[in-house]
């Protein structure tokens, strides 16, 4: 369908951005690749009164690297992640789970801060956001605040990003280079949303022993979310494969996954399940 | 509103309602007819153009956010006459039948082998992925592809040389 009407405003500070936000009464909606809302808009599932491009707004698209970890501006596309050589080593994670974000294209408009104001259940870096404790910074007009990436992602389509706030960037936590990980989606065709996916990674206690495991998943529930209670079960043990067996097993047991036309609920647990097994079998040879 | 850009190493200036997506401008007020819509909302492929280097969908973009920008279609990478490398490639191997898809996919594989000339197979056919196509099978457009990618290793070479 054509897209509804609205007005277009490409305001170039981000203070000028959330005033025009804030104008229009909830009725705004900030634009960054679109590749999600125009989407929404082509179906009229949404009818802003006012799109609010953030395209000249200088600051938002740079990748930054320091002691408290990887800092993405909400505009950084899926390509300008793929293209940083640095990531490879700075956070492993983030880079593999990027390469399985929808199509050439698409990637060359897709944003960071789109992906996570439009929280589709089963995308990829929500799914990192809440596997390594992220953190978002959002601006709005009282001023600018910090917000875990827990408390942000409340259900299918659903933030904590009140109608006047924009993401400004995300945070991800420095990277241990001894770190083991694994990323594991499975989609009907390529570049489509995963049935089901999994982010995990853990680190190794002077023991040798798995500790401060994460592992987050995609795609099997209303929003992302960590499965703790599937770390609980392999922190403290040695990484084998009776130890994934039982990790996996806890972690298609907790899960309430949807059942729709894609798969049913059934399926889709024996996939995470399958999925955790492969996240944890590679994790070791990766490191 | 008003929005000016370069198509095709033209410039040219459009009265546009905000709503109006790159694709529909491209069409209905230029009248470059080579860009399809297929689906309007991303998934098909169609709809493909370069915007400053990189293929987009045109159907997600509005137009009024193309100020200053430079667009190809697939009007712009063709040479008149005589078939492009990446043409010619198409119609040895006869990579379309209804056509439909087409102008996105020359446009995709344009893109994707002026900025990586040497790409595999399997970035090809990764790349390739997000354009469908309902007569071919896509086997001929690999091929094609795969063909015409000669052409742009000698020009990736002659531009360092």
């Amino acid at each position: 369908m054509k897209l509804p009407r609205f007005e277009y405003a490409s305001p170039t500070t981000v203070q000028e951005a959330v005033a025009l936000l804030a104008a229009s009464n909830g009725t705004a909606k900030p634009l960054a690749g679109g590749q999600s809302l125009v989407p929404i808009l082509a179906f009229r599932l949404a009818a802003p009164s006012l799109l609010v491009d953030l395209r000249r707004i200088a600051g938002l698209d740079t990748i930054a690297i320091d002691d408290a970890g990887v800092h993405l501006g909400a505009r950084v596309r899926w390509c300008d992640i793929e293209a940083d050589a640095r990531l490879a080593t700075a956070h492993p994670l983030l880079a593999a789970a990027v390469t399985h974000v929808a199509h050439y294209a698409i990637r060359k408009r897709g944003t960071v801060g789109g992906s996570l104001a439009h929280a589709d259940p089963a995308a990829e870096l929500p799914g990192i956001a809440i596997a390594c404790d992220a953190e978002l910074t959002l601006v709005g007009p009282s001023g600018r605040r910090s917000v875990p990436a827990e408390a942000f992602f409340l259900g299918p389509l659903t933030t904590a990003l009140a109608p006047d706030e924009l993401i400004t960037q995300i945070r991800l936590p420095p990277w241990p280079s001894a770190r083991r990980w694994g990323f594991q989606e499975f989609a009907r065709r390529r570049g489509d949303f995963a049935l089901a996916g999994v982010a995990a990674f853990y680190d190794l206690d002077s023991a040798g022993h798995a500790a401060n495991s994460h592992i987050g998943v995609i795609g099997v529930d209303d929003r992302p979310r960590r499965l703790t209670a599937a770390e609980a079960v392999l922190n403290g043990r040695t990484v084998d494969a009776n130890a994934i067996t039982a990790t996996a097993e806890m972690a298609a047991r907790i899960v309430d996954p949807p059942d729709d036309i894609h798969g049913t609920a059934r399926y889709r647990r024996a996939l995470l399940a399958t999925l955790v097994e492969r996240a944890l079998t590679g994790a070791p040879a990766k490191a | 509103m008003n929005v000016a850009f370069d198509i095709n190493g033209q410039p040219v200036e459009v009265q546009v309602e905000p709503r109006t997506t790159l694709a529909d401008c491209i069409r209905h007020d230029l009248r470059l007819t080579g860009t399809h819509v297929g689906c309007a909302h991303g998934t098909c492929g169609a709809c493909t153009v370069i915007v400053d280097g990189d293929a987009v969908r045109s159907c997600l973009i509005l137009a009024v956010q193309m100020q200053h920008a430079k667009i190809v279609t697939v009007e712009g990478i063709s040479n008149d006459d005589a078939l492009t490398p990446l043409q010619a490639a198409f119609r040895k191997h006869f990579a379309l039948q209804c056509g439909f898809c087409t102008p996105g996919i020359l446009i995709t594989a344009h893109a994707l082998l002026t900025e990586e000339p040497n790409a595999s197979e399997d970035r090809i056919r990764d790349v390739l992925s997000g354009s469908i196509c309902r007569c071919t099978g896509y086997i001929p457009i690999v091929q094609a592809v795969l063909e015409a990618r000669a052409a742009y290793q000698v020009q990736a070479r002659s531009a360092a040389a």
